[in-house]
């Protein structure tokens, strides 16, 4: 155990330098931020001025340098519209985000497990075909659409709930839908299929043959081992959730980390660009690592056997 | 399950891809109006049901009077030739690193395998919309941000296969004939995976659709006036609060889309190979 978790130590340390190194190359060698920031009539002058001001003349090599001392400081630079640190910026804005992705994880989640696991139980009944066609359904699913049929829907025509923003309870319904949305449908297939791989083990055969109650084997055998699947889902997931909350956030006016990385996007921002690739990426690493942990944890054939794959 | 019962998604999903396709190949022909012909005089008209809608555009007219339902024919061309290049440009790139690193193992294996683990670390959708930002939006650029960034599930999945068989007597007795490792992989380990891989893209199209729908959407990919799904959902969302048919309909010939390729992807796996190999690696990415 402490050497897999060493070597996936490395491995996500390993990861996170690639990260900055993509980040920063993407920003620095593909497009030149000087020569959009400023108007098409500029001089030379300017553009070397605004370069030298920026650091951006220096070369490639010592840009990153600095970029990777400040970003290990916690400093990616100041926006370069509002001159505030970018990532104060993020992490004003990071509650939002936790906020949206907590409630979307707990709707997508709180559908998918039971759905799954009922499905598994009773395979090939009604509920279980049900519940696989609405999964094709959600996955197929563009959740920028989603979201903003439910806005016509429950905002324009039944002035039921508010179309955008955050605050009050009631803006974080339709929100937390579309990102449940997206996260139900696979968490409910792999949850389903790893029930059903867990229910046809010869320990569950055992289990019944020697008369066990149903709802015991069901509860305490299999879904207990079932869990160690679910985990992995949750964590694997993860990635996934923060592309969810990127497209959720941009269509509700959501004021999270994604809409803040999305605008900044757009207005070339790249501080506040740089920042929250890098924040979210690692945000993602993070999660990758303690999931790993866990299911390594959870599992005594990973725990005391060493080494996977 | 029969077998009739495990075609049908095959089925569905074949006849909306025929559909879809057909409205992409002939737009020309079909599409009642010029995508492009714009009418002051109608503009902002409702479908057909609505009070105030007409016959002459069921879907309802835009802001400049475009027909609805022409520009979604026609949207259908960009949807469609964006999903199929991204995905192939990843295929090509994602196959040939996983055959490479499952074949060759060892060193080549530990760069390739944590170049996908770094790939997978990344906000997928976040790199693809700076991408973009930084060499500029069109349809070119996207599909080369689109391509270049989906090739680690490829990558994963045929590395994983590639590994097993390259253990195979098969590979053992072509090797102990003295063919060279490129004739092998190519002649032997490539035609065991072709189904993997053929299953595995029908469903990365759908999801290629969707990401440049996002992008369009987001003004980051086609650029107006070219009619494409994700930009006319992007122009509705301004109209939202009062004309809801500018959204809905774009967006629904994504999700119709998107759906029958799953189905038809579904079906493929089911009739070709039963992996679960595919389902574990799908689930890392997005």
């Amino acid at each position: 155990m402490p050497v897999y978790v060493a070597q996936r130590l490395l491995q996500a340390l390993f990861v996170c330098l690639g990260i900055s190194v993509i980040t920063f190359l993407l920003l620095h060698v593909a497009g030149d931020p000087v020569l959009l920031l400023l108007p098409q009539s500029a001089s030379d002058a300017d553009v070397a001025l605004l370069k030298q001001k920026l650091g951006l003349d220096r070369p490639l090599a010592l840009q990153y340098l600095a970029f990777l001392t400040d970003a290990l400081h916690g400093d990616f630079g100041q926006s370069l519209f509002t001159q505030e640190s970018a990532f104060a910026l993020i992490l004003e804005r990071m509650p939002a985000t936790l906020e949206l992705t907590l409630a979307g994880t707990l709707v997508g989640l709180g559908v998918a497990i039971p759905l799954g696991v009922l499905a598994a139980i009773k395979r090939g009944s009604f509920l279980d075909r049900l519940s696989t066609v609405g999964a094709v359904g959600g996955q197929a699913m563009p959740i920028f659409w989603l979201g903003i049929m439910l806005i016509i829907l429950f905002a324009v025509k039944l002035r039921m709930l508010p179309a955008s923003g955050r605050g009050t309870l009631a803006h974080l319904i339709l929100p937390a839908i579309t990102l449940g949305v997206y996260l139900a449908p696979l968490t409910m297939r792999l949850t389903r299929s790893g029930m059903l791989d867990v229910l046809t083990q010869d320990y569950i055969r055992t289990a019944r043959a020697k008369g066990v109650v149903e709802r015991v084997v069901l509860f305490k055998h299999a879904l207990r081992n079932a869990a160690i699947p679910i985990v992995t889902i949750l964590g694997i997931q993860f990635g996934r959730l923060l592309g969810g909350a990127i497209v959720t956030e941009t269509v509700f006016a959501w004021p999270g980390v994604a809409s803040l990385a999305v605008k900044a996007i757009r207005t070339y921002d790249y501080p506040v660009v740089q920042g929250s690739v890098v924040f979210l990426a690692l945000l993602i690493v993070l999660v990758n690592l303690l999931t790993d942990v866990a299911v390594a944890w959870l599992d005594p054939r990973i725990r005391l056997g060493g080494d996977r794959d | 399950m029969t077998k009739v019962q495990r075609l049908r998604p095959l089925a569905v999903g074949g006849v909306v891809l025929v559909i879809a396709i057909g409205a992409a190949v002939l737009a020309a022909l079909i599409a009642p109006h010029d995508p492009y012909a714009q009418a002051v005089g109608s503009r902002l008209i409702p479908p057909v049901w609505d009070p105030g809608g007409s016959w002459g555009n069921i879907l309802g007219t835009d802001p400049l009077g475009r027909d609805l339902l022409s520009r979604i024919i026609y949207g259908a061309r960009i949807s469609i030739s964006a999903g199929a290049l991204a995905v192939t440009v990843s295929m090509i790139l994602g196959v040939l690193m996983g055959l490479v690193a499952g074949y060759y193992a060892g060193r080549v294996d530990t760069v390739i395998s944590n170049a996908v683990n770094l790939m997978l670390a990344f906000p997928f959708l976040l790199l693809a919309l700076a991408a973009v930002a930084v060499i500029g939006p069109g349809f070119r650029n996207m599909v080369i941000v689109l391509g270049v960034t989906g090739w680690p599930i490829y990558t994963r999945v045929v590395r994983a296969e590639t590994l097993k068989y390259r253990e195979r007597e098969f590979i053992l007795a072509a090797r102990a004939l003295g063919l060279n490792s490129p004739r092998i992989i190519w002649g032997h380990v490539l035609p065991n995976l072709v189904n993997t891989i053929i299953v595995m893209s029908s469903l990365e199209v759908a999801r290629m659709i969707i990401l440049e729908s996002f992008l369009s959407f987001l003004g980051l990919g086609i650029q107006p006036p070219t009619p494409s799904w994700g930009a006319m959902l992007g122009e509705g969302r301004v109209y939202m609060f009062t004309h809801w048919w500018l959204a809905a309909f774009p967006g629904l010939a994504i999700f119709i889309t998107t759906l029958g390729i799953n189905l038809f992807g579904d079906g493929l796996r089911d009739l070709l190979d039963p992996h679960r190999v595919l389902a574990a690696a799908t689930a890392r990415t997005e």
